[in-house]
Formats: C-alpha cells, sequence, structure tokens
C-alpha cells in the first residue's frame, strides 16, 4: 500500500464505515418516529409505567441489534409493525417469566389507568375506566389488537403484519374484538 | 366490517390515547448504549456478565451488552440530533456515564438474584 492510499483508507473499509452511518442515522429516524408508540403499546400491554419503560428500551436495544436484516427484508415496507412485534414478544417473554415466578405475578387482568387530562378525566371518567376495564378483560390477541389499531393508529395491514395473521383474519379479529367489547361495557 | 357504533369507537379512541413516555427514557436508553460501548472488553469481563445473558432477564446493561459494539455510532447520531433540537438532558461525560452504568448493573443483579 503506498502513502497516499494509507492515507486515505482501505476504501472497503471506507465504504463500509459509510453503510454503517447511513443504516445508524435510519435506526435514529426509527426511533425518534417510533418511541411513542413502542412506549403506547407496551403501557396498554403491560398495565405500569415501569415495565413499559423497560419494554420499551428492550425493544429499542433488539430492535438496533436486528435492525440491518430488517430493512433489507422489509422491501421498503414502513417497520412499525416489526417494531410491535418484537415488544409483543417481549411483553410475551415477561408474562412467562414472571409466571415462572410466583413471588411476583403478574395479573393478566391488570386495571389499566390511561394517562388522560384532568378535564377528560372529570367529563368521562367512569365511561373510560369501563372501557378500559373492559379491554383489560378481552383475550389477549383481542387486547392487542385494539391496544394496535385504537393507541397506535395502525391500519390492518400493519397489525396483521404485527401479529403474523392475514388481513382478513386480522379485520375479523378487530371486529370481535370491538364487538365482545361492547357487550362487557354494557354488562 | 366493523358495524361498531362510530362514536363507542372514538371512545375506544379516548380510552386508549396515546402515552407520551417520560422524558428520561430516551436519555437512560441512550446512556446505556454508550456506556457499553465505552468500556472496554476486560472491564465488561470483570463483571461476570455471563449469567445476564439470559434473555428472559430484564437487565438494561445485559440487553445492551447483546446489542454489540455497534450501537455507539446510533447513539452519537441519536445525541446530536437531541442536542440540535436543543434538549437539556445531555450527559455530562463519559466517565459519569460509565460511572452509572456500574451501578445499574449492581441494582439489576441484586434484583435478578432476589427474584429467584
Amino acid at each position: 500500500m503506498d502513502e497516499e492510499q494509507q492515507k486515505s483508507g482501505n476504501p472497503e473499509e471506507k465504504s463500509e464505515q459509510q453503510s454503517k452511518a447511513r443504516l445508524d442515522a435510519e435506526f435514529s429516524d426509527l426511533y425518534r418516529a417510533h418511541l411513542r408508540d413502542v412506549y403506547s403499546y407496551a403501557y396498554y400491554r403491560i398495565g405500569n409505567h415501569h415495565d413499559a419503560e423497560d419494554l420499551t428500551e428492550q425493544t429499542f436495544l433488539q430492535a438496533y441489534r436486528h435492525f440491518e436484516r430488517a430493512q433489507r427484508e422489509s422491501h421498503g415496507r414502513p417497520l412499525r409493525p416489526w417494531l410491535i412485534r418484537i415488544a409483543h414478544n417481549l411483553a410475551a417473554n415477561l408474562y412467562r417469566d414472571r409466571a415462572r415466578k410466583p413471588a411476583t405475578p403478574i395479573d393478566e387482568s391488570t386495571t389499566l389507568i390511561a394517562p388522560h387530562t384532568t378535564e377528560q378525566l372529570v367529563e368521562g371518567r367512569e365511561q373510560l375506566t369501563r372501557v378500559l376495564g373492559g379491554v383489560g378483560r378481552l383475550p389477549e390477541d383481542r387486547r392487542e389488537a385494539l391496544i394496535m389499531r385504537f393507541a397506535l393508529g395502525m391500519d390492518n395491514r400493519e397489525i396483521a403484519r404485527a401479529l403474523g395473521r392475514s388481513d382478513g383474519a386480522t379485520k375479523v379479529l378487530i371486529h370481535r374484538a370491538i364487538k365482545q367489547l361492547e357487550e362487557i361495557v354494557h354488562e | 366490517m366493523s358495524e361498531a357504533a362510530p362514536n363507542f369507537e372514538g371512545l375506544l379512541r379516548e380510552a386508549l390515547a396515546p402515552v407520551e413516555p417520560p422524558e428520561d427514557l430516551a436519555l437512560r436508553l441512550e446512556s446505556t448504549l454508550q456506556s457499553i460501548t465505552e468500556m472496554a472488553a476486560e472491564e465488561l469481563q470483570e463483571w461476570e456478565l455471563s449469567a445476564m445473558r439470559d434473555p428472559r432477564n430484564w437487565a438494561r446493561p445485559a440487553a445492551a451488552l447483546m446489542v454489540g459494539g455497534g450501537a455507539g455510532v446510533a447513539l452519537v447520531l441519536l445525541r446530536s440530533r437531541r442536542r440540535a433540537h436543543g434538549s437539556s438532558g445531555a450527559l455530562s461525560g463519559a466517565r459519569e456515564s460509565a460511572e452509572r452504568t456500574v451501578r445499574d448493573l449492581g441494582r439489576e443483579t441484586r434484583k435478578l438474584l432476589g427474584d429467584r
């Protein structure tokens, strides 16, 4: 390698560094765009802020680890469903893990406390509490679908990807979830 | 397909309003990554972290370790962007950040051992 080449560095290495820098920039965009989504999902899924924070951290750390591959395989599709799927898997692990440890049980029907504004709480507290309580009583897959639809604003296709189901099955799932929730709320 | 009353869906939307993450969450995540990538490999080995690599555990540092050495670059980007947006939460330095991670590791280890 002559002196000139040594100064400029190995071209292959340089190209790798540039590609890494681009990937990192894209990851930081993803992170900023979806921090609230992941946190909202985690909060409504788990039911408390402390675990929601842990779940959010874990999700982004895992996401960073697999980001390059996910990008490659996404073929330009949005990565939000992938992120939420990571959170979904981690949440399932948390439930499984805690179920093995009787000292720290987690109640599947944890009562959710929504972080609404004071005005909202005063105006419709009872109704909102009933709805949230109802969400907590739904089967896991229905509850998750509603969280993704209403808290995150995901469409059927995104939810289908996050849950690993077909679009049609997801549409049915959401329909049944809303119907069941209405029945619970009006009991 | 959904024939639910629109007002019920509205109510559901209101009940499941998006939740803003705590301000310090992003900073903490960045800090964890930064600390881990700044540490020398020998230092990490000293802490006998192998037991904490179990993915069922919820220790932040262990997760950061699994991410690997490349996370620092993303972190630097996140941080520089945060600074550009005028955030005031930057860490005072690598040393402080590493010290915090040591404390976190101790706390998380105690928590994990206590849970078992």
